[in-house]
């Protein structure tokens, strides 16, 4: 299953988690919020990006399933 | 071309000239205001129901009524979206927000022709199945207006077949967003939200909702009547119809006119030599003035130059002044609208608006060699990263004065400006200050 | 001093871990208002910050465990397991053991909450957080109430080091968020900041 990871910009409030956890996928702009590659996340990053989502203090993460 | 009627000054209707494409269409033929019901049922007749959900879809997928709010969106692929999704439960929203400031079309056409939208209203409301209706306007417009009189009045002779709710809108260029839109006729501020779900899956209340701009409904109402062979008798094959057009001259005036879409652009605006035009608003581009006098106004033509119709907005910038700092001023606004809700937008406006006010020299002084970098550096830094598309269309129309102003951006780098006048052109009304400026 | 008896052995342990659970409960908080947007333990990375927050909740659990079954088991005094989470219900001093329920029921929401926080939603997630600020105190208040080792001595010491450190912690955090502009004020203020850039004025410039 291909997933992205976006992320609620609202939502987001620039704790930095997420980069962090996925330096591969996930870079902060200058200003501290998240930077995602447009890519789907390859498999062997799944656990680390489920983890990212969970982890995030806004909840701001998600992983969706791409059509 | 149909007579230009003043916009916001509501002085007296120009005498019309012989048109031959069936105009003017939406707008009443001056000296003939239609604002009384009387005066529009003998124009147009009752509004012609046709009895049941999505009955009408047929006709509006066959005239191509496009979305007027800006997105031409097409308006019968809404309708099915929401009228499948609703179940009979559909909310359907007129939008009168017109938070574009340079705009007053939707204005015009309420004062003017206020029941052409509200048949409009009630014909979506029936195609999409929708147990309840809304009007969002912009309370200035609301209270210039005599809506709440028609919406009675309409009610009570049984031409509406459901009650019509109006919703102030605050004076926001958000306001008309789409889902700042549901925000605020669901009872809270009119912010934009975080979609998806999209608002015709999920909008006021949790239901469905159907959200079109005002002159797409009147359209819809003329199209209900008439037919779409009558409707795609104006206009071009691929986009068909006539619009509103908010036209702003070099010489100050504002006027609002219907044309047929694919109509010269040279016969709307008074184009003298070396006058760039904007077009689409203040999301919208700048034209060069070498192209603009051989436009003509389709988004087939505009497209290639980056540019689109949008919701008609046309200014002619006069000779003598800055491009860039009108510009630079119509960021300032577009940055202090921002809803201050995503982090990329409210930290990259600011700072692209300040950059190009350097730029501009709007300091008195030469600007920064690295502003140019600064600039192309935000705005891919902002670009798609908000939850709407404020940051976008401001990138976009600030790119475009960038090309197509690039001769003055060379000149204000080594501190000199070619403008004879520094009176400010575009309008910029004060921002919200405080949160209760979003509802 | 009599030999130790199994039952003096568990009233022991029961103090000894209820003592473990108020410092850690007290890390848990103190590291649960430090997770804040764009601020840094020096030397710690945030996601150690949350983790470390995490880690220490659950540990907390396993000692408040062996703190109530410790409690249970010692046949000292009569305490029910019920009591353990039903408030008020025990024989023993019924008020302070029932604040221990109180705070241990709403340490279970919390818990239970934040290990489903994915699909309960953002919402829902936070409003049931701010329970914390009610379980802590009211652990403090049990701890100091139902035992008289720790209203003077050492073990008073460590009780109010824990509460000036919470405190501290907290009113840190409220600092910050008074500075914090209301979001309407966002972009204005940021706006006015916007020094004018830094270049140098020329005579004869424009």
């Amino acid at each position: 299953m291909m997933a992205r990871l976006r992320v609620n910009p609202i939502a987001c409030s620039g704790h930095g988690l997420c980069a962090e956890l996925l330096p591969e996928l996930i870079t902060l702009d200058e200003w501290g919020y998240p930077v995602i590659a447009d890519q789907p996340v390859p498999a062997r990053l799944g656990k680390q990006a489920r983890r990212a989502v969970t982890d995030c203090p806004a909840l701001a993460l998600r992983l969706a399933a791409t059509r | 071309m149909s007579p230009a009627l003043p916009g916001p000054t509501m002085a007296s209707p120009v005498t019309p000239a012989p048109d031959t494409a069936g105009l003017p269409r939406l707008l009443p033929p001056a000296g003939k205001p239609a604002d009384d019901l009387a005066t529009h049922l003998g124009r147009h007749g009752p509004v012609p129901y046709r009895g049941g959900v999505g009955r009408l879809i047929p006709d509006v997928r066959a005239a191509g009524l496009t979305g007027r709010g800006g997105a031409a969106f097409p308006t019968y692929r809404k309708l099915e979206a929401v009228a499948a999704a609703g179940q009979g439960r559909a909310v359907v929203v007129g939008n009168a927000a017109e938070g574009e400031p340079a705009s007053h079309k939707d204005e015009a056409l309420l004062r003017l022709a206020p029941h052409l939208v509200l048949d409009g209203l009630q014909l979506a409301a029936e195609a999409a199945g929708a147990a309840r209706a809304a009007l969002y306007v912009r309370r200035d417009v609301y209270a210039a207006t005599r809506l709440d009189r028609h919406l009675t009045q309409r009610l009570a002779s049984g031409l509406d077949r459901i009650a019509v709710e109006v919703v102030p809108a605050p004076p926001r260029f958000l306001a008309g967003e789409e889902s700042a839109l549901v925000s605020r006729v669901g009872g809270g501020a009119a912010l934009p939200q975080f979609t998806p779900p999209r608002v015709f899956e999920r909008g006021v209340d949790g239901r469905p909702t159907l959200v079109q701009n005002v002159e797409t409904l009147a359209h819809l109402a003329l199209i209900a009547r008439y037919g779409p062979d009558w409707f795609r008798a104006a206009g071009t094959p691929e986009e068909p119809g006539t619009m509103l057009c908010t036209l702003r001259q070099a010489d100050g005036s504002v006027t609002v006119a219907e044309a047929a879409i694919g109509t010269p652009l040279a016969s709307l605006l008074d184009l003298g030599p070396g006058t760039a035009v904007l077009v689409g608003g203040y999301h919208g581009a700048w034209i060069p003035a070498a192209h603009a006098s051989g436009l003509w106004l389709t988004n087939t033509m505009l497209r290639p130059l980056g540019a689109f119709l949008g919701a008609g907005v046309l200014a002619a910038l006069p000779a003598d002044r800055c491009g860039l700092a009108e510009t630079a001023r119509v960021a300032r606004y577009l940055a202090l609208e921002s809803a201050g809700q995503c982090g990329p937008c409210l930290n990259g406006l600011p700072r692209i608006a300040a950059a190009l006010a350097d730029l501009a020299g709007l300091g008195g002084r030469r600007p920064d060699p690295r502003v140019l970098a600064d600039l192309s550096r935000w705005a891919g830094l902002v670009e798609g990263r908000g939850a709407c598309h404020h940051p976008d269309g401001t990138v976009r129309f600030i790119r475009s004065a960038l090309r197509v102003f690039a001769p003055e951006v060379r000149q204000h780098q080594q501190g000199r400006c070619s403008a004879r006048s520094s009176v400010p052109f575009l309008p910029a009304p004060a921002g919200p200050s405080t949160d209760a400026d979003w509802s | 001093m009599h030999g130790i008896t199994s039952s003096t052995a568990l009233w022991y342990a029961s103090r000894a871990t209820g003592v473990v659970c108020l410092v850690l409960l007290s890390a848990v908080m103190i590291l649960g208002l430090l997770v804040n947007r764009q601020g840094r333990l020096p030397g710690l990375p945030r996601f150690a910050v949350l983790g470390l927050h995490r880690n220490l909740s659950l540990l907390a659990v396993a000692f408040v465990a062996l703190h109530v079954i410790s409690a249970v088991a010692d046949s000292f005094v009569s305490i029910s397991l019920a009591a353990a989470v039903i408030p008020f219900v025990s024989a023993y001093q019924p008020f302070w053991l029932g604040l221990g329920a109180v705070s241990l029921d709403l340490m279970a929401a919390l818990i239970v909450t934040s290990l489903l926080r994915r699909f309960i939603g953002r919402r829902t997630w936070r409003i049931v957080h701010w329970l914390a600020y009610a379980s802590w105190p009211v652990a403090v208040a049990h701890s100091m109430g139902s035992s008289k080792d720790m209203q003077s001595g050492p073990l008073l010491g460590l009780a109010v080091a824990c509460i000036l450190a919470v405190a501290g912690a907290l009113a840190w955090r409220l600092g910050r968020a008074r500075a914090e502009a209301p979001r309407a004020r966002r972009v204005p203020d940021l706006m006015a900041a916007q020094a004018p850039p830094r270049r140098l004025a020329r005579a004869g410039d424009r």
